[in-house]
């Protein structure tokens, strides 16, 4: 066009249109939920086993549909479930008068095809129903991201005594450098129990590695575990469902929380999708998982969220994918946790559809650093984000798992993460913190501000850490001899779980005191209005006091 | 640096590109670039020279696809990490691998070819790993995992890195660069390259050897 339209010229400028946005292409699976090359839902039970899957009879099954014929559908209701309208099951998931425990009951016995034909029934406001029914924690709650682009530890720990104090139930560490490794979980634990006791840690790596921080006790759950929808991708990872299950059960043995990750788009990301749409496969994720015995999975797209991003309905696809994981009894932490856009409103968009209803953790995780520092790619928000979200909770009366808190209090517990860490580096030999260090983090926006630590040193102090067998209970002593005995006695109660295992039922969190709060004794009983989980009372009180409010008391 | 005829050609060639309407997304990408001259060598054996670095890079690479998902042509990404292992006195040789286009995968193939047990993976549309024989696939030494975000000045240093690793140095990893805005621009596009990116393979087909003309 050689003379431009000056609304389409300011238009032409705006953040959503810097995103990318791909038309459909249905035959190698680059859609979202509508595909007619899906499969038909069906099932043929014969003598109690799975016979014929969603049109496939059992000699054809690859790998995945004979995983979930022989490990996810309960073959005991499997025939009823099926039998159903998908219409009226749909119906049955926004209906306040069908309890959670009916739904789960038939929902076990369908097959992906099925589930896939339920929820593309439902609106993305039914969506939020169903989900405000279904989650398996009555509780809402909250996961955090903390990273920085340097894997600076001191930074590490005061920004996870941060996070912890603001109220996140999980924080989630991963690297840019791979051999820091161990050095970033050991910086997360010790920050986030000077926070708050009881917040679980993780630190994303290799499984192998990240398997045998668990079992040394420098974190305390695990969840990229990543699994897919497509033989074929499976594979290309080095994987089946099997090996999944296997590492799920090292985990589960020694004591540590885990869920699986999967997403919608990994496949077509991956180049395999075998011309089905981006929420079918997922399904069959959510199944894998469900068939594998763990408790729960973290899906909402994740690391591929731009894929159903760019396509029409992906982002009701993403709500419905979470929406899957609930049906399987599932704990779900949601996603929101990859920036998927550069406008403002498409983000507050897409995170509305589970901060509004409620999951187990809405966010997996919200940036508790700032983007530039976030090492998982940059979440939908951070750290400048905090006083929208805390109104967004005030505003809507909507518990979003943070809470308000005053600068003064941040600057003290984010120092006291730093000198305990500094404290755990000298007694253990690690190379020293000094006292610019912890001043520099405790003030801290991001690692932009701290000096630059000697990465060669750190690095090879960890890995001789790691060699003599450095463990969670080291972390304790070293804590518990240089006065930060709170913080001891708080990271040995999370190395304590480990041999109690309560942590290991679905959606358990746990609260300052250890207590654990789970679907098996925090149950989600939501039955419409006046039920189900209420912000009110003192936590309301809690919520709504930001500090920026004016007090007609002090007027 | 010498200028040659093709780097003029290819300067010409971008600067016509960004007059052209600044291309807007996907237009550069994954086309649009000279291919690069290939010579097939035979087979791609076990190295035995401990002052090699060995390069794999998937069948579409510079040929059915010509640059990476910001528009670098594959010749230039070539000619930098060749230059980087240069740079450290070793030598390199380049692997087509036929079986997949995981860079994991890739570059650990490349690895364990490797005389020195250091291998590079790169992807068409730019996303590299630096990889060691010994460490299991997943694992790397460095990982180069948003392709937007990787210029000639990071393949060089990629190159630079892998010469040093294969000399028993420990280098100071090239600098991560974060940059939470290139998932929601590239990321449709990426699966939308990716896509066609793996019509190009065959999982039978053993690695290969290639010589380029650069």
């Amino acid at each position: 066009m050689s003379k431009r339209q000056k609304r389409f010229q300011v238009l032409a400028e705006r953040p959503v249109n810097k995103d990318g946005f791909i038309k459909e292409w249905v035959e190698v699976g680059l859609v979202a939920m509508e595909n007619p090359n899906d499969p038909k839902p069906g099932i043929r039970i014969q003598d109690g086993k799975v016979a014929e899957l969603d049109g496939k009879k059992r000699p054809d099954f690859d790998m995945i549909d004979t995983w979930i014929a022989d490990h996810c559908i309960d073959t005991s209701v499997a025939q009823e479930a099926m039998a159903l309208d998908s219409l009226q099951f749909a119906r049955m998931l926004v209906d306040i008068n069908v309890p959670r425990s009916e739904i789960v009951r038939l929902s076990v016995g369908m097959t992906p095809a099925k589930i896939l034909d339920v929820i593309k029934k439902l609106n993305v406001v039914e969506m939020m129903m169903a989900m405000q029914k279904m989650r398996p924690r009555r509780t809402p709650s909250n996961q955090a991201h903390v990273t920085n682009l340097k894997d600076h530890p001191v930074l590490l720990a005061a920004d996870a005594a941060e996070a912890a104090f603001r109220g996140f139930s999980e924080l989630e560490t991963t690297v840019g450098v791979g051999r820091y490794a161990p050095m970033n979980a050991l910086s997360i634990l010790v920050g986030s129990q000077t926070g708050r006791p009881g917040v679980i840690t993780q630190c994303a790596v290799e499984e192998a590695l990240e398997l045998s921080m668990g079992m040394r006790g420098l974190t305390a759950y695990a969840e990229t575990v990543s699994v897919y929808g497509t033989d074929q991708v499976f594979v290309d990872g080095d994987d089946t469902p099997w090996s999944k299950a296997f590492l799920a059960s090292a985990y589960a043995s020694r004591g540590l929380k885990m869920r699986f990750t999967s997403g919608t788009g990994s496949e077509v990301q991956m180049g395999y999708a075998e011309g089905k749409s981006m929420l079918y496969l997922e399904i069959r994720c959510v199944m894998v998982a469900k068939g594998a015995g763990v408790q729960g999975l973290q899906n909402g797209s994740i690391s591929c969220i731009g894929v159903p991003g760019a396509v029409p309905s992906g982002i009701r696809a993403v709500l419905g994918e979470n929406v899957a994981t609930v049906l399987m009894d599932l704990e779900v932490a949601s996603g929101n946790d990859q920036t998927f856009t550069h406008s403002p409103i498409r983000n507050a968009a897409r995170m509305l559809m589970q901060f509004l209803p409620g999951t187990d953790l809405i966010f997996s995780g919200y940036s508790s650093v700032p983007n530039y520092d976030n090492m998982f790619a940059g979440s939908t928000h951070d750290c400048d984000d905090y006083d929208d979200y805390l109104v967004l909770q005030r505003d809507l009366q909507i518990d979003g798992g943070c809470i308000p808190v005053k600068e003064e209090d941040v600057i003290m517990i984010r120092n006291k993460g730093a000198r305990a860490i500094q404290a755990v580096f000298r007694d253990l030999g690690l190379p020293s913190v000094t006292d610019e260090e912890v001043e520099a983090v405790t003030y801290a926006h991001g690692s932009r501000d701290v000096p630059d630590r000697n990465t060669t040193e750190d690095l090879s102090s960890i890995d001789a850490f790691m060699k003599r067998g450095g463990n969670g209970l080291d972390v304790v002593r070293a804590l518990a001899k240089n006065g930060f005995t709170d913080v001891a006695e708080a990271v040995l109660g999370i190395l304590r779980q480990k041999i109690t295992g309560d942590y290991l039922h679905t959606s358990a969190i746990l609260e300052g005191n250890f207590d654990v709060l789970s679907a098996v004794n925090d149950p989600n009983d939501y039955k419409g209005p006046g039920t189900g989980y209420r912000l009110e009372g003192a936590r309301w009180e809690i919520l709504k006091d930001i500090p920026q409010a004016i007090s007609p008391a002090d007027i | 640096m010498k200028i040659t005829e093709d780097i003029v050609r290819e300067v010409i060639l971008e600067v016509l590109r960004d007059l052209a309407g600044n291309g807007g997304l996907g237009s550069s990408a994954g086309k649009a670039s000279a291919p690069v001259e290939f010579k097939l060598i035979g087979p791609a054996k076990q190295g035995v020279d401990k002052n090699e670095v060995v390069i794999a890079i998937p069948p579409a690479f510079g040929t059915a696809m010509t640059s990476t998902i910001i528009g670098i042509p594959h010749q230039q990404v070539l000619r930098e990490i060749l230059a980087g292992i240069e740079e450290e006195g070793l030598k390199a040789r380049i692997i087509k691998v036929n079986r997949t286009v995981d860079v994991a995968f890739m570059s650990h193939d490349a690895a364990k070819l490797s005389g020195s047990g250091i291998g590079i993976g790169v992807q068409s549309r730019g996303t590299a790993v630096i990889h060691q024989k010994d460490l299991k696939p997943l694992q790397n030494l460095e990982l180069f995992s948003q392709s937007p975000l990787l210029d000639l000045a990071t393949f060089r240093a990629m190159g630079r890195n892998a010469a040093k690793y294969a000399k028993g140095d420990s280098p100071r990893p090239v600098p991560v660069r974060n940059d939470p805005m290139a998932r929601p621009r590239y990321q449709g596009l990426a699966a939308l390259l990716y896509n066609k990116e793996v019509q190009y393979l065959n999982p039978d087909k053993p690695p290969e050897e290639v010589a380029v003309r650069l």
